[in-house]
This record gives structure tokens, C-alpha cells and sequence, in this order.
């Protein structure tokens, strides 16, 4: 290996040439630049999501780091002697003191303590969008399935991040928000006492907690986040973007802009305008104004009270459960007591919502036996029982944040807080059914539209007497670019239970084959040549939609 | 394409044609034509372009200059929120919208310049590039090759022993660390059953700590209430957990509203009773009182309990009735608790339904 450095070195000719020899022999820079100075990416607005999250966390990063040089995790008791006059002498923890020093007495410690809130907001809510467009489009498929576990994860750990954070500054919002966790912990049949007691360093709420909770806030949970992200990004690379189906655009290319200089200044030009929109909303709209709320006091609390919008469906699902409707649903069984009406909320409708989430991939795969590689996107219409899945669990998931604030609900519109339950209840349980089936409906029916444009036109607005008398509107044919877009799915069919190799099917597998059947049984194929060529021929028969080739009945 | 990829419709019950079965598909027509933008076949607008972005990196600079503006030029201080001095308030919003409008303008100005630089200026010729296999299926089997041959050299297949003693302590090493965690907090939740409450305990208004006359406690007024004992904690040795678990509320009802059970004839003082506060739910304080119906709404959750029917849950999440405080006269006619709490406050949990036996017994 020693004779390549006797090799006569290429001489640059440029600075810039130079300062690239240099970085090439040092850390083989021509090839990083040679893989990715010119790799394509796919654009299109839906793709933003995923780096709005992204810089979302980098910003909290940055805001962060600002945050702890002068925030201090003690919940030792101190008098305050801060510039906040309502407060003065009062005693409280010095992490709410040092809290209110922030958003007093540091200039622009407000500003970073609400960039770094609405950063989190942001980076929740970009990261929730990002994962719908990942499921509505199909892009957690093969190769791909790991990659969406990496977004679940996520998503699971920017809740522990929001919670923990907070939860730090010790005011009676955040102290309340650790009481309804201490009374979830208990309720874990017979660990939970334990884990209360470990959790807050014996009764709540100790002495113990925020130091604890300040080390997972900015050590271990961002460096959970940040491996994650580093993985996920390392498999985007890997895998290459996806893409939506089109014209030129295929299973095995990439169609987009190279990263040099076209994607890099968009992405990186757009990491500035999230900047720029949180430091807008930090400046101008307050939120989790601290000091209103007093120190942490076991004994108020105040009527409408919401959590962090990303955690309101967990507090949404402990809202909606009925307490002892139709049965007590805590009792003694089995020598302990067991706390249902708290436990179940958790473990069966949040916790529904999420393992449906992370195992769908590969449910989808079962039912579908489709174990190949996609690259191309489904439109979501073009995969109608996922789309439909999807909003059904929009709308689960939905209800349960909406009952987060149904107390707020009941008050601004004046309705009995019981009937806000009562229907929030109904939601839950039938709304995504309801939005199921509309969705579901609704896709086959967007695709009957796009069969109806690829095989008759666009109604171009002209009306024409034909020599016999006839008015008709004249139909103007699709480009070949905009029906190709039109025709390129996927219509996948029933596949029907299968024998195993000894000649049964197995139960299994029979209710595969009734899933396959609710999945496909109605469909909508995209149009052939062949059918293109006779609607030509039956004319305007079929723009009429009588003959049947444009019909899709059941 | 894939194998369902073929628009076949026969096959599927759902779909009715009368059309003539084609396995064809349309082909696909490549990329389409690129069309070039104004910018890139006039230069006058291509020079346009360029101002605008110059434009907006000098609104970006111009940003940069407000933040210091407000950092600096905008003199604070003082005490905020003081009734006799609302000025320094003004003052401070001041700065912080002005600093927090000049990062976001410098933000903005960059980032919309640069995306316009590249929307106007940059080729917007999509490119195409191949995507090749994630793994060669060559290379697939070279690898297994590798991993065998590396488990063949380490001995670890032909070595059982070997393998099997390095997995117990893989295993166990790590267990140590987990025992650590074994002291994050006490194990006995027998700390739960108690409050501060106790025989001879005064009831005091929370915060001000007076004791209540039974007199002064009229018909439909509602109390938040301490123990007179909790005043001699510290921080240090418990005030905060005790309070959490002692408060309570106390209300006056109209006698012959209440339904008292067996056993708690006498835990009223002529219609005065006293609750925990603490929601028997997930904990949270329980602050409305609703004096026409009697109920008790926690805020947190909407759990509701009826004030006459000993704070049986009504409606909401809560699993069980509120704890009832029994209370008493003392000689000076201040009202005193009886005894600690029958049975634990707050939450449910595991082993709350021991801790109620053996608080039975107890009592």
C-alpha cells in the first residue's frame, strides 16, 4: 500500500482545488463528495415534513443548550428575591426560581424559553405529519419497514422529551402533570406502587425528581434522539428516496435535484425559514406563561388545565374512560387491587393506536403477500383500505386529543361537559369506523374520476351543434404525461387462502385470505390501451357513461 | 413492474367490464419536457431575481441589527408586574418582541433568499440517477461466508462450554448495574395508608392556617383545609408529601341532604363533613365545588362525586369514592379530626385493597 504515497500527487491547480487535495488525502473526501456532491432527491411538498422536524430539533438543541447555562434543577426550598414583584418572598424550588430568572432577569431568557417550547411543539407536529405521509403514501414498505420502526421510536421518545422538559420548571401546571403520572405509575397492576416510589425517590413528590428528570431531559433523551436520527438518515441514504409514480420516474431510477447546489440551498434555505417561523411565534404568541401559575403547591390547581397537544391523547384516553360505568372498574382480584380505569386507557386505547402504528408494515405485508421492493409512492387514493386506516386512526387518535379538552370544549360552547364525554365516547369507539368506511369510498371514487378523465378527457367548456342538432361538450384527450399519471398504479387483488405445503389451509391463513378479500373485493383498475381505444370508438356513448366500460359496479 | 401489476379485472369479483381483457399497459412516456423559466432565457429577469435575494439578505442583516438594537438600546430593569409601576412591563415585552422579530426577520431573510436563489437562478433540470440493489446477492453469500468462517475460527461452535459460560455472564454483568437501581427509592408502600391527620387534630384554613369554628361554617360554604400539625414540617422533612396527601375539603350540607352510612353517624358535625381532596382518580387537587348539586369536579379529568351520597363517584374516570374525614367538637368548639382517614387517599393502587383491610382491623 506504501507505493501510492511515492505517486507522483495531483497538483490543484484552484484554492479551492487545493483545500479539497488536502481534505482528499487526509480523510478521502473526493469520494463523500464524489457519492454525495451530485445525489438526486426526489422534490415534492410533502417530503418538507421530515426536515421541519429535523431542524425543529436542531433548534431545540440550540435552544436548549442555551437554557441549562443558567437554569438550575434543585428542589431546594428558596425565598424569591427575582424582579417579578407577585412573587417576591414567596418560597418555592429553585428550578422555579431559576426558571422565572430565565424569563426575568436574563435578557431574551423569555425568548429562548419560548423558541424552545414552540420548537417542541413544531418538532412533535412535523414529525406526526411526516409519519402520516410515510403510511398514507406507502413508503414504509419493503425495504423500508425498519426505517419506519426508527420513526416510531421517535415519535415515543419526543413525548419522553416534551414530558420531561415540561415538567422541569416546577410551577403548578408541571407539578399537577407529575401527580397524574404518579397516579398512572400506581395503577400498574403489581409493580406500580414500586415504580412510583422509585420513580419519585419515595412519596411524591420528593426531592428527588426534576434533578432526575433535568439528566434524562438533556443528556439521555437527546442522545436517544439523536442516535435515531442518525440511523434514520443513514437508512434514507441508503435506501435512497422514494418517489411519487410519473412520467420518467420508475422503480429503479431517482428522479429529482442533485444536492450540489439545487436540494442543498432549498433544504438549507428552509432550515433558516423554520427558524425564522418559530422565532416569529416565540416573539409574538406566549405560551406556558410560568409565572402566572405560582410554585408547585400540592393543593390548587387550575380549572383547564391542558397538556403539551402531543400528549393530550394519553390525558384525552384518562378523561374518557368511565370510572365505575357499567361496573367498578377498580376492584380487588387475585390479592391486589386493580386500577382498571386508569391501567386501561393506556395500555388498550392509547396503546392500540401505537402498536397498530408500529406493527402495520407488516400486517400490510401479510395480508397483501407483497414482499417486493418499492420505490414508487401509492397516491393515497390508489390504496384505498390503507387510506381509509389511516383516517380511522386519525379520527381514534383525534378524539382522544379533543377529549383532552373537553372541559374547555363544554365551557366555550356552553354544552354539558357530560355530553362532551358522552360523544367523545361515541367518537372513539364508531368514529373510525364511520371515517373508514367515507374514506374508503370516497378513494374508490377519486379513482372512478381519474378513470373518467384518462378515458373521456376534460370537459373543455365548448359546447357544439352537431349538424343534426345535437349539442354535446367537447372532451379534450390527456396528454400522455398527465394520463400516464393517471394509469401508472398498482391494483393488487384478492388473494385467496392458500394451502400450506401439506394441502390444508391453516386457520391463519384462512382469516388472511377473509382480510385480503375486505381489502380488495372492491377495486378500481386502472385503465388499459385497450379500453382507451374503445372508449374512442363508442364516442360519446361513453362520455355519456353508458356503455359499461367505464362502470364499475358491484 | 410487480405480478398484480396488470390491470387484470376478471379475476376479481368486484369489477363488472364488458371490455375486451388487455394485458397491456400504456407505456411510459420519460421525463417530460423541461420549459425553461423566464429566468433562464432573459436576463433582465434573471438580474431581477438576483435583487430580490440580495434584497432579502439585507433584510436578514437589517433583522440582525434590530436584535442588537433591542438587546442593547432597550434599557430593563426594575420590578415587573408592580401594580405601582406597570412601565417596566411594557419594557420588557418590548424587547423580547423586538429581539425575537429581528432573529426571526434575520432568519427569514436568509432562508427565503437562498430557496428563491435556487427556485430562480439554480438549473431546475430534474436528473436522473439508478437505484441499484441495497446488497448484491453475491455479496450476500460472501458475507455469510465471512460470518462462518470467523464463528468457525473463534471456536465458539466447537466450544459449548465456552459459549455458554460467556453467555451467563454477559448476562449477569450487566444485571449488576440494574440491581443499583434498586435504591432510586423506598420499597414499602405501607407509607401510603397514613396521613397527618389524627385524634385531636385541628382543621385549619389552607393558607391562612386559622383554626374553623363548627359555628362559622355556614350552609353551603366550602373550606379547603389543613392539618395544624403540618405548620411544624419543613421541607426538609416531609411538609410537601404530607400536604399532598392531607389535604381535604370541608362543606356544610343541609342534614337531612346527607346519606350517611353504618358506621359514619357520627362523622359529621350537623351536616359539616370533611373529604381528602386528593382525586381518588390520577391524585389531582379537586377545587370546584358546585353548591347547587353538591358535586365535587376534579379539573384534571372531570371526575365528579356527589357531596351528599359520602363523594361516590357520579360520573367520570375516578374508581372509588372519595375518603371521608371523620371530624369532631373540641372544648373551645374547633373542629378536630376524629382519627386519621379509614382507608388510603388518592389514586388507586396494587395494594390498596390490603391496605383497607388492614386498616379495618386497625381501627
Amino acid at each position: 500500500m506504501s507505493h501510492t504515497s511515492v505517486q507522483k500527487d495531483y497538483q490543484a491547480k484552484t484554492n479551492t482545488g487545493k483545500i479539497a487535495n488536502y481534505l482528499d488525502q487526509r480523510v478521502g473526501m473526493s469520494g463523500i463528495i464524489k457519492e454525495f456532491g451530485r445525489k438526486i432527491f426526489p422534490d415534492h411538498w410533502s417530503f418538507m415534513f421530515g426536515e421541519v422536524a429535523l431542524y425543529s430539533l436542531v433548534i431545540l438543541i440550540l435552544s436548549g443548550t442555551f437554557l441549562t447555562l443558567w437554569f438550575n434543577p434543585s428542589m431546594a426550598p428558596t425565598a424569591y428575591d427575582g424582579s417579578y414583584v407577585p412573587m417576591k418572598g414567596t418560597e418555592m424550588s429553585v428550578a422555579y426560581a431559576s426558571a422565572l430568572d430565565i424569563s426575568f432577569d436574563i435578557r431574551g431568557g423569555l425568548l429562548l424559553r419560548q423558541i424552545h417550547h414552540w420548537a417542541a411543539l413544531l418538532f412533535m407536529l412535523a414529525l406526526t405529519i411526516h409519519m402520516l405521509r410515510v403510511f398514507f403514501t406507502g413508503a414504509f414498505r419493503r425495504p423500508r419497514e425498519l426505517n419506519w420502526l426508527v420513526g416510531c421510536a421517535l415519535l415515543i421518545v419526543g413525548i419522553l422529551a416534551g414530558f420531561t422538559g415540561y415538567s422541569l420548571p416546577d410551577d403548578v401546571l408541571s407539578g399537577n402533570g407529575l401527580r397524574i403520572i404518579d397516579g398512572i405509575f400506581k395503577a400498574i397492576p403489581l409493580v406500580g406502587t414500586y415504580l412510583s416510589l422509585f420513580f419519585f425517590g419515595g412519596e411524591f413528590p420528593g426531592t428527588l425528581l426534576i434533578s432526575r428528570l433535568y439528566a434524562m431531559h438533556i443528556m439521555v433523551i437527546p442522545a436517544i434522539l439523536l442516535l435515531l436520527v442518525a440511523v434514520h438518515m443513514f437508512m434514507v441514504v441508503l435506501h435512497k428516496h422514494t418517489q411519487y409514480p410519473g412520467p420518467g420516474r420508475r422503480e429503479d431510477n431517482v428522479v429529482g435535484f442533485p444536492v450540489g447546489p439545487v436540494y442543498a440551498a432549498k433544504a438549507g434555505g428552509f432550515f433558516f425559514i423554520v427558524f425564522g417561523i418559530i422565532a416569529f411565534l416565540a416573539s409574538t404568541f406566549t405560551i406556558n406563561a410560568i409565572w402566572n401559575y405560582g410554585p408547585y403547591d400540592p393543593s390548587p390547581v387550575q380549572a383547564g388545565t391542558q397538556p403539551d397537544w402531543y400528549v393530550g391523547f394519553g390525558d384525552g384516553a384518562l378523561r374518557l374512560w368511565p370510572g365505575v360505568w357499567p361496573f367498578h372498574w377498580e376492584f380487588n382480584f387475585l390479592g391486589g387491587t386493580w386500577v382498571l380505569s386508569v391501567f386501561l386507557p393506556f395500555a388498550l386505547m392509547a396503546g392500540s393506536v401505537m402498536m397498530a402504528m408500529i406493527f402495520w408494515p407488516w400486517i400490510e405485508r401479510w395480508v397483501t403477500k407483497d414482499n417486493r421492493e418499492h420505490h414508487l409512492l401509492d397516491r393515497p387514493r390508489n390504496a384505498p383500505f390503507r387510506t381509509g386506516v389511516g383516517v380511522a386512526g386519525i379520527i381514534g387518535y383525534g378524539s382522544l386529543m379533543v377529549a383532552a379538552s373537553s372541559d374547555l370544549i363544554a365551557t366555550h360552547f356552553h354544552v354539558s361537559l357530560n355530553d362532551v364525554a358522552y360523544v367523545l365516547r361515541f367518537m372513539f369507539v364508531f368514529g373510525p369506523l364511520i371515517g373508514f368506511l367515507i374514506t374508503y369510498r370516497f378513494c374508490l371514487a377519486l379513482q372512478r374520476k381519474d378513470r373518467e378523465l384518462v378515458l373521456h378527457g376534460i370537459e373543455s367548456g365548448q359546447v357544439v351543434q352537431l349538424p343534426h342538432g345535437e349539442f354535446i361538450e367537447v372532451h379534450k384527450p390527456l396528454d400522455e404525461y398527465r394520463r400516464y399519471k393517471l394509469v401508472a398504479f398498482e391494483s393488487p387483488e384478492v388473494i385467496p387462502a392458500q394451502p400450506n405445503k401439506k394441502g390444508k389451509i391453516s386457520l391463519l391463513e384462512k382469516t388472511r385470505g377473509g382480510l385480503s378479500k375486505i381489502w380488495f373485493q372492491d377495486r378500481v383498475a386502472p385503465v388499459t390501451p385497450a379500453e382507451l381505444e374503445a372508449a374512442h370508438h363508442a364516442h360519446h356513448d361513453a362520455v355519456e357513461g353508458t356503455d359499461s366500460s367505464a362502470q364499475i359496479e358491484k | 413492474m410487480g405480478n398484480h401489476s396488470d390491470g387484470v379485472q376478471a379475476k376479481s369479483s368486484a369489477v363488472v367490464t364488458s371490455q375486451e381483457e388487455s394485458k397491456e399497459k400504456f407505456p411510459d412516456p420519460g421525463l417530460p419536457h423541461h420549459a425553461p423559466r423566464l429566468t433562464d432565457v432573459d436576463a433582465k429577469h434573471a438580474k431581477t431575481a438576483e435583487r430580490q435575494v440580495v434584497l432579502l439578505f439585507v433584510i436578514s442583516i437589517l433583522g440582525a441589527l434590530l436584535f442588537w438594537f433591542a438587546y442593547f438600546g432597550i434599557k430593563i430593569g426594575g420590578n415587573y408586574y408592580d401594580v405601582l409601576n406597570p412601565e417596566a412591563n411594557n419594557t420588557l415585552r418590548l424587547q423580547n418582541l423586538l429581539m425575537g422579530l429581528g432573529i426571526a426577520f434575520s432568519m427569514f431573510g436568509i432562508g427565503i433568499g437562498i430557496v428563491h436563489w435556487a427556485r430562480t437562478l439554480m438549473p431546475d433540470h430534474e436528473m436522473e440517477e439508478s437505484r441499484h440493489a441495497i446488497s448484491a446477492e453475491a455479496d450476500r453469500a460472501d458475507a455469510q461466508e465471512i460470518v462462518e468462517t470467523i464463528l468457525d475460527e473463534s471456536g465458539i461452535k466447537r466450544r459449548p462450554l465456552l459459549r455458554n459460560t460467556l453467555i451467563g455472564s454477559v448476562i449477569l454483568a450487566p444485571l449488576t448495574f440494574v440491581t443499583l437501581l434498586r435504591d432510586l427509592g423506598p420499597n414499602d408502600p405501607s407509607v401510603l395508608k397514613y396521613t397527618l391527620w389524627d385524634e385531636g387534630v385541628r382543621l385549619v384554613r389552607d393558607p391562612s392556617g386559622t383554626p374553623i369554628k363548627a359555628a362559622d361554617v355556614t350552609i353551603g360554604s366550602a373550606y379547603h383545609v389543613l392539618p395544624e400539625n403540618l405548620n411544624s414540617l419543613t421541607h426538609e422533612n416531609g411538609y410537601i408529601e404530607e400536604k399532598a396527601k392531607a389535604v381535604v375539603l370541608l362543606m356544610r350540607l343541609d342534614p337531612n341532604d346527607l346519606k350517611v352510612s353504618a358506621g359514619r353517624e357520627n362523622w359529621n358535625v350537623d351536616g359539616i363533613v370533611a373529604y381528602s381532596k386528593v382525586c381518588t382518580h390520577v391524585g389531582c387537587p379537586i377545587a370546584l365545588y358546585e353548591q347547587r348539586t353538591h358535586h365535587l369536579l376534579c379539573p384534571c379529568h372531570q371526575s365528579t362525586f356527589d357531596a351528599t351520597d359520602e363523594c361516590k363517584v357520579v360520573f367520570g374516570p375516578a374508581g372509588h369514592a372519595l375518603p371521608q374525614l371523620p371530624i369532631a367538637v373540641d372544648s373551645e368548639g374547633y373542629l378536630v379530626a376524629q382519627s386519621d382517614f379509614h382507608e388510603p387517599v388518592g389514586p388507586g393502587y396494587w395494594e390498596r385493597g390490603k391496605h383497607v383491610e388492614e386498616m379495618k382491623s386497625e381501627a
